[in-house]
């Protein structure tokens, strides 16, 4: 089938095995191999991406589901060299130490910030719940959400970066697609 | 002149590492693709013990971009390859041949059998359905009592028993210390306990995977591998290639925790088929594959016997353990349990110390190293068991801990299993602790509750617990039979434009080695920490290495980082001397310069870095480079301590336990990096909190894992987690310049008995005094009913068996 995907701002249009897993065409096909698999059963949340938008996990999601959709993952959010502020926040509170959770934290993170702007402790553990990490033991995850949620409250970024974003990438995507994500 | 400059070691400098990993500009093997690349899918066994009568892979090779479909017999006509085990722990050791696919009979369920070689990871693994095994049942062997038993069925008929090795250890034997029988039997108080540790899968976040390349200068192999040096010395001597043929890069590499220190028989494969076909291939495994094909963890019965006096003082220490090997041997499998052997004892003043483990083997997946091998084990089974002293005596649990310990004007001391602990001060951390934790007030709330009958009662674990890391002094190692040295090796290379690079044999995955080698350095040499760039993981760049296992890392590859420094600052020297026409006797050297004693006259190591790349103008015989190299071998381990103290809620109506408060002060010695340090803790302590609560692999009658997914193997998430209180003291190591003792395991170590207690203290009164771990809720609420610790009972069908396991590489059936 063919099937025309937009990923972090490029369109490509490709032929795709029906049953090829969206991963696995950002990583094969695509060259994204920044978005990785964990397991093969959907618990890991390794592959979170965001389409059109939304967390989703690309290994329970077929490529052909995606054709005509936006694709985000943890590649595209930078902006000009500038770090999104959930990628600084992992950073600037040791949120990760081997990395491989990193790509599907972050594009969860991001997701959970966009339904609630000031989550408390709980309500970031519940909303990260279906990303598995075994090395940091969550704390500093979590400390790192919150310390995100700070920078990006109301005036303080998202709004203004978003837009940044659709100029910079495509200059048609839809805010909600970027990180951030939907109402 | 003193520079003024903050040192860089101590402080919590954010890591270099992230700025990749934060981005998806990763280099995971799996992520690797060459001209020509083929893949590999490995068909696994859905049989723990049978006879293969035929395997029939013709129809997989018409299948479509199916290139070869090979057998054990294909790759090794001879039967001649086996994986190796670089831990012979006795002289009459028994060592089955691991073949690279079966060969005749498969011995646990999840073992290789064929493997496909296609143009795409899709199609290999289609084909694997097509591959047609005929296999002949044998009885299968589960469980290490009944492996044991008299008329018990073999696993490998050839070595006649299932008894792997004895290793023993006995403090009146030895000489350090009194006959434990003779304490046992003089005894005012004695307690027995069984305590199981349950089987645990290593569960790193990243698959493991390998990609060879044969058409490079050299053989190269790239692998998600904590032990890329080992792997290519094991590598080569397993197949004779010629060692310096070969290649073997770890690039970037998902935590291992023990998980990635195997050589792996897909590693074996990827080569031979990669040097046959002289193509490029890549093995990937899914996690199906590696819940069962990976090595798994932990897996022994403990039986305690600690002998004391009324007063509480510990008068010996038995120990009598069974290790599940699994069915073959691993890498260091059967040395596992001994590296407990030593820390059974613990922070405590033993006399009489009596040790013997029993490896024996059985139709499941290899066990091997998981995150503190053999000292997890060790600490918990006598922390659990000071517990139940305690209770015997109706002694406050930390009191008794107290009065047993190693006082700090004690050190160094040397232990009833012969080890000397360098430093350490019991007393201070669990000062700290009972601070942090208000335990007053915790055990105040807990009489409260249970005197009016709460539903849900209140308990508190406590774990003091030292772990011997820093793995290790060669000779010691030699006299425990280990198959290598434990030195460690670094090379600075001092750059014509004034920048570093290191090369460090230690093999980071996680562990922030790029940052805290570049804290060191820039200390040790005064270069800005920008300017440093830590170079590992290949074999190529940093030729000589013993890896990352065993909380080595700082405490024996980053002293070799200082002792490499130390000698381009020796180098420096007389060429910084010739510079400015001193003596070299004249010369100081601080925060990366020179100075004439007593002047304002200096020059940068920068310069003379740069001087020395001119080489127009150097003193009389000296070698135009500053670069220098050093091999580190301790003299010592290196001895952590730390104070756990965990408050657990248990709902005795539901059995549900929730940590309401978790503390630990750990004394890690010096401390490179804080932040680092805290997140090695955090980890740990999830996955020692895991073990208590949560994991379990669990296998059925037929020798199938169960819990065979990330669905059925209960992996803790964020919510299942409580966040921690973790704070420090700092009792400098002895051993080595840098005062540092290592933490990568130390919170796994400590965690699980912390846990396991507090949830026993919560409803002793119940009747209790065990529970079998995982400690699920209907484990716990049947021990309240029943009193029953729940051997083997309900709780241990783990998981719900979602049908989900992939039938052809996930080993079931
Ligand atoms: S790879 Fe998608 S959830 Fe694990
Ligand atoms: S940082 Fe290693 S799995 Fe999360």
């Amino acid at each position: 089938m063919r099937i025309t995907v937009t990923v972090d701002g490029t369109s490509y249009t490709d032929d795709v095995e029906p049953r090829t897993l969206l991963v696995h065409h950002l990583r094969e096909r695509l060259g994204k191999v920044g978005t990785v698999v964990g397991c093969d059963t959907s618990n890991c949340g390794a592959c979170t991406v965001h389409l059109d938008g939304h967390s989703v996990k690309s290994c329970s999601v077929l490529a052909v589901q995606a054709d005509g959709c936006e694709v985000t993952t943890v590649e595209g959010l930078a902006r000009d060299g500038t770090l999104h502020p959930v990628q600084q926040a992992f950073h600037d509170n040791h949120a990760l130490q081997c990395g491989f959770c990193t790509p599907g934290m972050i594009m969860q993170s991001i997701d959970l910030l966009a339904d609630n702007p000031d989550p408390d402790e709980q309500a970031v553990r519940e909303g990260i719940e279906g990303n598995l990490c075994r090395c940091t033991g969550y704390q500093n995850i979590v400390r790192a959400v919150q310390d995100a949620a700070h920078h990006m409250r109301p005036g303080a970024g998202p709004e203004a970066e978003r837009v940044a974003g659709v100029d910079q990438a495509t200059g048609s995507r839809a805010a909600s697609s970027v990180g951030g994500g939907g109402e | 002149m003193t520079s003024t400059a903050e040192p860089e070691v101590g402080r919590a400098r954010l890591r270099k590492e992230d700025a990749r990993l934060i981005t998806g500009r990763t280099r995971w093997t799996d992520n690797m693709s060459l001209p020509g690349m083929v893949h590999l899918a490995v068909l696994r066994s859905t049989e723990a013990h049978a006879k293969i009568v035929s395997i029939d892979t013709s129809a997989a090779k018409e299948m479509p971009g199916v290139i070869a479909v090979l057998t054990g017999d294909d790759l090794d006509p001879g039967g001649q390859l086996g994986m190796p085990c670089a831990w012979p722990i006795s002289p009459d050791m028994k060592s089955p041949r691991r073949p690279v696919l079966a060969q005749g009979q498969v011995n646990f369920a999840g073992e290789g059998v064929a493997v496909v070689v296609a143009r795409s990871a899709a199609e290999a693994e289609d084909a694997l359905a097509s591959i047609d095994v005929e296999y002949d049942e044998l009885p299968v062997v589960l469980g290490m009592e009944n492996a044991l038993a008299e008329d018990a069925p073999l696993v490998h008929e050839e070595l006649g028993t299932n008894r792997n090795a004895l290793w023993v250890f006995d403090s009146g034997e030895a000489g350090s210390g009194g006959d434990v029988e003779q304490a046992i039997s003089e005894a005012e108080v004695v307690v027995k306990r069984r305590f199981r540790q349950q089987r645990l899968v290593p569960a790193f976040m990243e698959p493991r995977s390998c990609v060879v390349d044969p058409t490079a200068a050299q053989l190269t192999m790239w692998s998600a591998t904590q032990v890329p040096h080992i792997l290519k010395t094991m590598a080569a001597l397993t197949l004779g290639i010629p060692e310096h043929k070969l290649r073997v890069i770890a690039p970037d590499v998902g935590g291992g925790f023990g998980g990635k220190i195997a050589v792996l028989p897909e590693e074996i494969m990827a080569l031979l088929v990669a040097q046959k076909l002289g193509k490029p291939v890549k093995w990937t495994e899914s996690r199906s594959e590696s819940m069962v094909a990976a090595h798994h963890g932990r897996d022994q019965i403990q039986d305690l016997t600690i002998a004391a006096r009324r007063d509480g003082t510990v008068t010996g220490l038995k120990v009598e353990l069974l290790a599940d090997m699994g069915a073959y041997l691993g890498l260091v499998g059967p040395g596992v349990p001994i590296l407990g052997a030593f820390m059974f004892n613990a922070i405590y003043k033993i006399p009489a110390y009596h040790f013997a483990c029993t490896n024996v083997f059985t139709n499941t997946t290899l066990t091997d190293a998981y995150r503190g091998a053999g000292r997890p084990e060790a600490t918990f089974g006598i922390e659990r068991i000071m517990d139940e002293l305690a209770a015997e005596l109706g002694m406050e649990p930390l009191e008794l801990r107290e009065k047993n310990w190693i006082k700090h004007e004690e050190f160094p001391y040397t232990t009833v299993s012969t080890l000397t602990y360098d430093s350490g001060n019991y007393e201070a951390a669990t000062e700290k602790a009972k601070q942090l934790f208000d335990y007053d007030g915790l055990r105040r709330e807990q009489r409260e509750r249970r005197e009016r009958g709460d539903p849900v009662q209140l308990g508190i674990g406590i774990s003091t617990f030292t772990e011997m890391c820093g793995l290790a002094p060669s000779r010691v190692l030699g006299s425990l039979d280990y198959g290598a040295g434990g030195w460690e090796h670094s090379a600075i290379r001092m750059l014509p434009t004034g920048k570093v690079e290191v090369i460090t044999g230690s093999s980071a995955h996680g562990q922030g080695h790029e940052t805290a080698w570049s804290q060191i350095v820039s200390d040790q040499l005064g270069i800005p920490f920008e300017d440093i760039e830590v170079l590992h993981g290949d074999t190529q760049s940093s030729h000589k290495g013993l890896d990352t296992y065993g909380s080595r890392s700082l405490a024996v590859g980053g002293i070799a980082v200082v002792k490499a420094a130390e000698k381009v600052v020796a180098k420096a020297k007389p060429l910084a001397a010739h510079m400015m026409e001193c003596s070299e006797d004249d010369l100081e050297f601080a925060g990366g310069k020179f100075t004439v004693r007593g002047t304002d006259k200096s020059t940068t190591i920068q310069d003379v870095a740069f001087a020395a790349f001119m080489a127009h103008d150097l003193p009389e015989g000296m070698e135009p480079s500053l670069d220098a190299e050093a091999v580190f071998d301790p003299e010592n381990f290196s001895f952590p301590h730390g104070t756990h103290l965990c408050a657990a809620e248990v709902d005795t109506e539901t059995g549900r336990v929730a940590l309401r408060s978790y503390v630990c002060v750990d004394d890690v010695g010096s401390v490179v990096n804080p932040l680092i340090v805290e997140g090695q803790i955090h980890g740990g302590l999830a996955q020692g909190i895991a073990q208590a609560l949560f994991e379990e692999a669990v296998h059925d009658e037929s020798g199938t894992l169960t819990s065979g997914t990330f669905a059925d193997y209960l992996l803790p998430s964020a919510a299942d987690l409580p966040s921690f209180t973790t704070d420090r003291t700092e009792t400098p190591s002895t051993t080595n310049p840098l005062g540092v003792k290592g933490v990568g395991e130390a919170g796994t170590i400590a965690s699980t008995p912390a846990v396991v207690n507090a949830v026993i203290d919560a409803v002793r009164h119940f009747g209790v005094n065990d529970i079998e771990m995982p400690l699920t809720p209907m484990r716990v609420w049947q021990a309240i009913r029943t009193g029953a610790s729940a051997a083997g009972g309900p709780g241990a069908e783990a998981g719900g068996g979602l049908g989900s396991i992939d039938s052809a590489q996930g080993g079931a059936r």
